[in-house]
């Protein structure tokens, strides 16, 4: 792997850029690998990272049935916050967000992380009382947050309108190293990263069935022949029931769609990122300047990749009122991703009942954040059987009543 | 959009008349279940892709609960009807199986 810098780019200026590689090698399956990770997202590809990483396990494959990062990573709206509620998620998504920091540095990959600030709103006094318990929360926990006031507010973002007729501003959780990154470029940073360590990227190759021998995980059967493994990661998201369908297991998740769109580019007019849990609407200005913008769910599993236009309309017309510029803007794309969700919107990452494979799923809406540490805990629970951050998130806790509940963090929002 | 049809009072009307309400026909475990029981009442869902039952409340009509047979990757309605059964009504299933020949009713749970 050729490091990228500053250097590189003058010297390639200098031969008219013909010394540029392969950011990763198009591999073809082997025969056998040590660790096998379907879907190669940026949960899988993180996985597979830290793997080669932390713990020296470079005999891994990461199979994708589509192309690289083309599902939820590609679909989401960027947003990278850790103010979450209960400890165990607290944990993740702070070691998540601390990786962010020196994900460029590290993978030698610019993924543009730009922290820029998040706020959620508080508009009714419910979210009030529910965000300064959390600000006090984050406090204990170690997590830099900050309930600020309506005045704060406008300060931070000109163009909100704080007195709206139905949803006023009170406040807001205010989380200053907050922000977003480039989602194409996390997945693609630790793809070359992961080639670069000998690990085989494996596009256009569907899994079609577990296979297990008394009891334990042998191998997976693709759509590109048989291939063995000792050790079988899950990374799949909104398509988790299905594979553990495969595997033989039942998983309490349900898959529904949620959408995002962005708006034609126009001037910066607003560097931070506005979260509104209560009008479901969310909102940051990207770097090429258009307003992206996500809505909520719909309430019925799908896996069609779309949602429906009532719920854009919702959404839309929420941000008219919060932010009245958005009026005079025309929408350029619309986009659905398929979302896992949980009964208590936190994620899974546990054994399974087939000896030697794990799940990593359930992430819900709010899976980009947490990318890097999913991946630093899930490779540590593959490599040694358990991790101190992924403890809590066990499959187990559905039966033994010890929920991690973050339905005020993590309900629709992200 | 999908456009549903509530038998209970017979109005068809699209999904914003509607309020989706998950899985149907799950078997309710109470008090003395056990906890494995339970734990599938609560939290363990098919998730199919393709045909899934589900409940469905006319909330912006009648009021009242229904059932619907859905495929979830192409939004196909095979049907919908009562909620007053523990079991996919043959009329139903004779519609689902002449859309989708190669469909297998799963176990009930």
């Amino acid at each position: 792997m050729k490091k990228y810098s500053a250097f590189a780019i003058a010297r390639e200026a200098l031969r008219h850029h013909t010394g540029w590689t392969r950011a990763w090698r198009d591999a073809q399956p082997k025969k056998r690998y040590d660790v096998i990770i379907i879907g190669a997202g940026g949960h899988g590809l993180a996985t597979a990272y830290y793997l080669g990483k932390n713990f020296g396990i470079t005999n891994v494959a990461i199979l994708e049935k589509g192309w690289l990062g083309g599902g939820n990573t590609g679909r989401n709206t960027t947003i990278i916050r850790s103010n979450y509620l209960q400890d165990p998620s607290a944990a993740i998504y702070e070691k998540s967000r601390s990786l962010y920091e020196t994900m460029s540095q590290d993978l030698n990959y610019n993924v543009m992380f730009s922290p820029r600030g998040v706020i959620m709103l508080a508009q009714t006094h419910h979210e009030v009382r529910g965000y300064q318990r959390t600000a006090h929360a984050n406090a204990l926990q170690g997590v830099t947050t900050e309930f600020i006031g309506p005045e704060k507010v406008k300060e931070l973002v000109p163009i909100i309108n704080i007195n709206g007729p139905r949803y006023p501003v009170l406040g807001g959780l205010w989380q200053a190293r907050g922000g977003t990154a480039r989602h194409d470029a996390v997945a693609w940073g630790y793809a070359r990263a992961c080639s670069d360590m000998g690990m085989d990227v494996i596009q256009k190759c569907e899994v079609t069935g577990i296979r297990s021998e008394g009891g334990k995980v042998t191998g997976v059967s693709t759509n590109r022949g048989d291939i063995d493994c000792d050790k079988l990661g899950m990374v799949v998201a909104g398509h988790s029931g299905h594979l553990a369908d495969m595997a033989g297991f039942r998983l309490p998740i349900e898959s529904v769609a949620l959408q995002a769109l962005v708006s034609e580019p126009i001037k910066p007019c607003m560097d931070v990122v506005v979260m509104a849990n209560t009008v479901h609407g969310y909102m940051s200005q990207s770097d090429k300047g258009e307003m992206v913008i996500g809505g909520g769910t719909d309430g019925y599993n799908n896996y069609t990749q779309r949602g429906s236009f009532h719920h854009i309309e919702e959404t839309v017309r929420a941000l008219i009122e919060t932010f009245p510029m958005v009026s005079r803007l025309k929408m350029l794309r619309q986009w659905g991703g398929i979302v896992d969700v949980t009964g208590d919107r936190s994620p899974i990452l546990s054994k399974t009942p087939v000896d030697g494979v794990f799940i990593n799923c359930g992430w819900g809406t709010g899976g980009f954040k947490a990318i890097p540490g999913s991946g630093w805990a899930m490779a540590e629970l593959i490599a040694k059987g358990r991790s101190p951050l992924t403890d809590a998130f066990g499959l187990n806790r559905f039966q033994e009543g010890r929920f991690i509940d973050e339905s005020v963090a993590a309900g629709v929002a992200h | 959009m999908l456009v549903l049809t509530c038998p209970n009072c017979g109005i068809t009307a699209e999904e914003t008349e509607f309020h989706a309400g998950g899985e149907a026909h799950l078997t309710r475990h109470g008090p003395g279940a056990s906890d494995d029981d339970f734990e599938k009442y609560l939290f363990m869902r098919d998730n199919p892709k393709g045909v899934h039952f589900e409940r469905w409340r006319h909330v912006y009509g009648c009021g009242k609960w229904f059932h619907a047979a859905r495929d979830t990757m192409t939004l196909e309605i095979f049907g919908t009807y009562t909620a007053q059964t523990s079991t996919v009504p043959q009329d139903i299933i004779d519609k689902i199986t002449d859309r989708r020949p190669d469909w297998q009713k799963s176990d009930a749970r």
